[in-house]
C-alpha cells in the first residue's frame, strides 16, 4: 500500500464518531451602523490610510499626478492589450515597481481587508512587489465581517485572490512594529463615496 | 539528540535575570493584545465555541475531506503528494527541486518543515534555502532554531540581531534600530525574492471544498516567493483541513487576535491553481498525526491552528524561552504534540508546567491544553520514562500518604528538622530551596491542634 492509502486508511479507522457542524448564526454577529467608518478606523490603526473619492474619473486624475519618472501602473480599467502586457511581466520586470492601483472587490468593516481576485491583480506578483499600493474600493462594497465576506464571492473563482489588510509588517525585532518588511511600504484605499454614485 | 531536559535548559535561560524578565513581559504584553481584540468582538466566546466544532467534525470526517480536498486539488492543477512522515516529506521536496536542478529556492515560515528538519535534510543533499520571514531569517543566520512559532527570534534582543547582520549583511556595527536593520534585510532577501527559481510554503488551512489553501502572513514573504517561482511547493499536515470557505470567516477571526492581538493577518492568500506556467505542488504530510487522532485523550491537540497563543500566557514558556522546550513546536501545545512524536525524548515536556490552565483559556479552537498535559503524565509514567528522582519521590510519597503512622512521623520529623537543623534542608540538594526560603515551623500539626481544641 502506498503512503497515501495508508494515510486515508489509518485516518479513517482512528478518527472518533460523527460530530455535527455548527450552524453559524449570523444574528450572533457584531453589528456596526456605519461599517464605512469602522473600516477607516480599524485601517488607520493598522497602518493604511484612506482618501475618499468622488469616482474613478477621480482616481485616474490622481494616477496622473504620480510621479511618473518612476515606475507606475494602474491596472484598475485595463484594455485586453495591456493586460497581457502586465500578466508577460516577471519579477526581474517588477522589481522597481513603485506604484499600482488596483482595484478590490469588496472590504471587511471589522479588520479593513480588501478581496483582491487575479482577475483585479492581473498579475499575481503586482500587490506584492510594488512600493506603494493603492486599490480602489466602492463604500456600498463593505460589509461588517469575514462571514460576510465568504458570502460575497467564491473564493475559487480565480487561481489566486488574497484579503489585503494594511501594508506590509514586521515586529521580529524586539516586538517593534517596522510597517514595509516584504510587500509594499504603504496602502492606501480610494474610497468612492456611495453617494457620488 | 537533546543534551538537556526542559528544567535544565531553562535555569541556563534564567541565568540571565533581566533578559529573563524582557521575555517575560514582552510576551505578557502580546498576550494583553490578544484580550484587547478579543474583548473587541462581542461574539468571542461563540466564535471559540464554532471553531472548536467545526475541528471536532472536521476531524470525525478526516478521511473522507482529504479524498475530496485531493480530488478537488488535482483538478485544480495541483499535484499532490502523501507522506507518511518526515523523512518522506523530505525525500518528496528533494526530489522535486532534483528534478527541476533548481539552485535558487526560498521559504516562508512553516513549523511542519521545522518538525521535519527539512532544511537540514536538504543541506545534507547539498541544496541550501534560504528563510524569508523576517524572524526566521535572522535565526537561520545565527544557526539557531526558531524559539516561538509565530516570533521565531523572540528570544532575541535588537543587539543581537545588529551583531548578526552587521557579519553577514554588513549593516552598521552597533546600529540598533529595527526600522534600519528590518530596511537591510528587506533589501538582501529581495534579491534572492527576485532571483528565486523554487518556493515552499506552509499552509494555515486547506479547504476540501474548493482543493485550494490559504496562506497567512505579515510581512509577505509567502506570496513574494510564491508569485515569482516557476515552482510552488506548499507543505501540509492532515490536520490542516477544513469543510468548506465559509469557514474560513470563524477561523481567520480568530487567528490574528490570538496570535498578535491584529484584526487579521496583513495578507490571507488563496491558493487554487498554478499560475500560467507555474508547477504547484502540495505535500501532505501524517508524520504521527494519525496515531494522535486514534489517542481518545490526546486528539484534540490536532484541532491546533498555531497561533502561539498558549505560548504567549504560559508562565513556564514565558520564563523558560522555546528553546529549552527542545522541539520544533515549543510552549503548552506542543509539549502535548511531541510526546506523540517520540515520548521518551519529550517525557520531560508535559511536566514544565503548572497546570494552571490559562492556554486552555486563551485557545481560539478550545483544546484543553492543561488536562492534555497532565494526562500525558500518567501515560509517560505509566511507560517507565518518568525521570528516576520523580519516580523515586512520587513512590515515596505514596508510602507516607498510604500510612497514617509514617505520616505523622514524617510531619514530626520535618517539623523537628526545620526547627532545629535547618542547613539539612536550606542547601542545594533541595530543589524547593531554590529561589526560596524554607517556611517557619508550625509549632504543632493540625492533627495536634485538633486534638487538643476538639472540646
Amino acid at each position: 500500500m502506498n503512503s497515501r492509502d495508508r494515510i486515508l486508511q489509518a485516518a479513517a479507522e482512528n478518527q472518533p464518531t460523527q460530530r455535527d457542524l455548527p450552524v453559524i448564526g449570523f444574528e450572533r454577529l457584531i453589528r456596526y451602523d456605519e461599517p464605512a467608518v469602522v473600516f477607516e478606523q480599524v485601517l488607520t490603526k493598522i497602518g493604511g490610510q484612506l482618501v475618499r473619492v468622488k469616482d474613478l474619473e477621480e482616481v485616474k486624475k490622481r494616477f496622473a499626478e504620480e510621479d511618473q519618472d518612476k515606475f507606475c501602473v494602474d491596472a484598475t480599467d485595463c484594455t485586453e492589450e495591456d493586460r497581457l502586457k502586465i500578466k508577460a511581466w516577471k519579477a526581474t520586470d517588477l522589481a522597481l515597481l513603485h506604484t499600482l492601483y488596483i482595484r478590490g472587490s469588496f472590504g471587511v468593516a471589522e479588520n479593513s481587508a480588501v478581496w483582491v481576485d487575479e482577475l483585479a491583480m492581473v498579475n499575481r506578483l503586482l500587490p506584492f512587489i510594488c512600493e506603494h499600493l493603492f486599490i480602489v474600493l466602492e463604500e456600498k462594497e463593505i460589509v461588517p465581517t469575514m462571514h460576510h465576506a465568504y458570502q460575497k464571492t467564491d473564493v475559487s473563482r480565480t487561481g489566486f485572490g488574497s484579503f489585503i489588510a494594511g501594508p506590509s509588517k514586521t515586529a521580529d525585532i524586539e516586538q517593534s512594529l517596522v510597517i514595509g518588511a516584504h510587500g509594499p511600504r504603504s496602502l492606501t484605499i480610494y474610497l468612492i463615496e456611495n453617494d457620488s454614485l | 539528540m537533546k543534551v538537556q531536559d526542559h528544567a535544565q535548559a531553562a535555569a541556563q535561560f534564567i541565568k540571565d535575570e533581566e533578559r529573563t524578565d524582557w521575555h517575560d513581559e514582552t510576551l505578557w504584553f502580546v498576550r494583553q493584545k490578544r484580550d484587547l481584540a478579543a474583548h473587541g468582538i462581542p461574539e468571542w466566546e461563540q466564535l471559540r465555541e464554532w471553531a472548536s466544532q467545526i475541528k471536532d467534525h472536521t476531524l470525525s470526517n478526516l478521511s473522507h475531506y482529504l479524498e475530496s480536498f485531493e480530488q478537488k486539488a488535482i483538478a485544480n492543477g495541483i499535484r499532490v503528494h502523501w507522506a507518511a512522515d518526515g523523512e518522506e516529506h523530505n525525500k518528496i521536496v528533494h526530489q522535486i527541486i532534483a528534478d527541476h536542478d533548481l539552485k535558487r529556492i526560498v521559504k516562508s515560515k512553516s513549523m511542519l518543515t521545522e518538525e521535519c528538519h527539512l532544511n537540514e535534510y536538504l543541506i545534507q543533499k547539498g541544496i541550501s534555502v534560504v528563510d524569508t520571514d523576517l524572524g526566521e531569517r535572522i535565526v537561520q543566520l545565527r544557526k539557531e532554531a526558531p524559539s516561538h512559532i509565530v516570533l521565531p527570534a523572540i528570544h532575541l534582543k535588537k543587539q543581537d540581531v545588529s551583531d548578526t547582520f552587521h557579519d553577514f549583511l554588513d549593516t552598521e556595527k552597533g546600529n540598533n534600530d529595527p526600522q534600519y536593520l528590518t530596511e537591510a534585510a528587506r533589501q538582501h532577501l529581495r534579491d534572492y525574492f527576485i532571483a528565486s527559481e523554487l518556493a515552499i510554503t506552509g499552509v494555515n488551512f486547506a479547504i476540501a471544498e474548493t482543493g485550494g489553501f490559504v496562506v497567512c502572513t505579515n510581512e509577505g514573504n509567502a506570496d513574494m516567493g510564491a508569485h515569482t517561482a516557476n515552482v510552488h511547493i506548499a507543505c501540509m499536515g492532515i490536520e490542516k483541513i477544513i469543510p468548506k470557505a465559509e469557514h474560513l470567516g470563524v477561523f481567520l477571526r480568530l487567528l490574528a487576535r490570538s496570535a498578535t492581538g491584529q484584526p487579521v493577518t496583513t495578507y490571507s492568500s488563496h491558493f487554487h491553481r498554478p499560475r500560467e506556467g507555474q508547477e504547484m505542488h502540495l505535500v501532505i504530510v501524517d508524520n504521527g498525526r494519525t496515531r494522535q487522532l486514534g489517542r481518545a485523550d490526546f486528539r484534540n491537540s490536532l484541532k491546533c491552528i498555531r497561533c502561539a497563543a498558549c505560548f504567549n500566557t504560559c508562565p513556564v514558556y514565558r520564563r523558560s524561552g522555546g528553546h529549552s522546550y527542545h522541539t520544533a513546536v515549543a510552549g503548552p501545545i506542543g509539549s502535548i504534540l511531541n510526546p506523540n512524536l517520540d515520548m521518551k525524548a519529550n517525557a520531560d515536556l508535559p511536566f514544565a508546567s503548572t497546570l494552571c490552565g490559562s492556554c486552555s483559556n486563551v485557545c481560539p479552537v478550545k483544546i484543553d491544553i492543561h488536562e492534555q498535559l497532565y494526562k500525558w503524565r500518567q501515560v509517560i509514567v505509566q511507560a517507565g520514562y518518568a525521570p528516576v528522582s520523580k519516580k523515586l519521590g512520587m513512590e515515596g510519597m505514596a508510602a507516607v500518604l498510604s500510612s497514617p503512622a509514617l505520616y505523622h512521623f514524617s510531619g514530626k520529623m520535618g517539623r523537628t528538622t526545620l526547627k532545629y537543623a535547618p542547613f539539612l534542608v536550606n542547601n542545594g540538594f533541595n530543589p524547593w530551596y531554590k529561589q526560596r526560603d524554607m517556611p517557619a515551623p508550625p509549632a504543632e500539626s493540625f492533627g495536634e491542634w485538633y486534638q487538643k481544641n476538639r472540646s
